[in-house]
């Protein structure tokens, strides 16, 4: 089962999206009340890099979220159209314990996806990106199958 | 949702701002403006309750950070009171939680 919705690319929509990526996660996998959690914050962090790809390109394409579920995992890809990024050219943050630590108000979203989600990756290309995320647990499985899972295939 | 903010400078040296509702890229800028505005005014020492707030995200930590490194460079300081998990994480994933005074209420707060 899959669904897609296609959002302008504006702050007031972000919301929107996490709530139905969010409805959807708690409707139907059996997923911890702090995983679904983690997957609203996921997929806020996404969007909101989303509609920034879209405003930098000066485009106003929308924003695509799409949800794909299989039984022991739920895909979420947000989609933009912007003019794409190199994943591992991503900066590292200073330790926080350096003063210049608090020159980094932004640039948060990624290592925040990457701690949240059980798996992460990137279609980037100059026509957009594609931000995928994976959350293990099917809609039957308990909460030790659902570890299992996760040790297995997600490698940690 | 919108963001709900309430500003309390009744006590003589923290200025207490209340934050409610989804902390975000749409609401985090409203945030941005009442800290920016109650520095402007001379409130050095400030504290933002976000017991109230139900979701933040890296651009509403942004606009705390920011808060922060604007109160230090004037010899201030903004302190938070929070002991929500789903808030609290976002801070500790990002290791801000030893970057910013944490306090679990408000009173204790106030106390320094």
């Amino acid at each position: 089962m899959s669904i897609e919705l296609s959002v302008p690319s504006r702050s007031e929509y972000v919301a929107v999206v996490r709530l139905v990526v969010a409805s959807l996660a708690t409707g139907t996998r059996n997923l911890a009340a702090d995983r679904i959690d983690d997957l609203k914050l996921a997929v806020s962090e996404a969007c909101t890099n989303a509609i920034e790809a879209n405003r930098k390109a000066g485009l106003d394409a929308p924003v695509v979220a799409s949800c794909w579920e299989a039984p022991e995992r739920l895909e979420v890809c947000i989609a933009d159209s912007g003019a794409g990024f190199e994943p591992s050219a991503l900066s590292a943050h200073p330790e926080v314990t350096d003063p210049e630590r608090l020159n980094f108000e932004r640039g948060l979203g990624i290592p925040l996806i990457r701690s949240l989600v059980d798996d992460l990756r990137f279609e980037s290309t100059p026509q957009g990106t594609k931000v995928w995320m994976t959350m293990f647990g099917g809609p039957d499985s308990g909460d030790e199958t659902t570890e299992i899972v996760r040790t297995v295939v997600g490698g940690d | 949702m919108e963001l709900g903010l309430n500003v309390d400078t009744s006590n003589p040296t923290y200025a207490v701002i209340v934050v409610r509702g989804e902390l975000d890229v749409y609401s985090a800028p409203k945030l941005r403006e009442a800290l920016i505005e109650l520095v402007s005014e001379g409130h050095r020492q400030l504290i933002a309750d976000l017991e109230a707030v139900e979701f933040l995200d890296s651009t509403g930590l942004g606009v705390l950070v920011g808060g922060l490194k604007r109160l230090r460079s004037n010899d201030g300081d903004l302190a938070l009171v929070c002991t929500q998990p789903r808030v609290l994480k976002v801070f500790d994933i990002t290791g801000l939680t030893s970057v910013f005074r944490i306090s679990s209420t408000l009173e204790d707060a106030l106390a320094g």
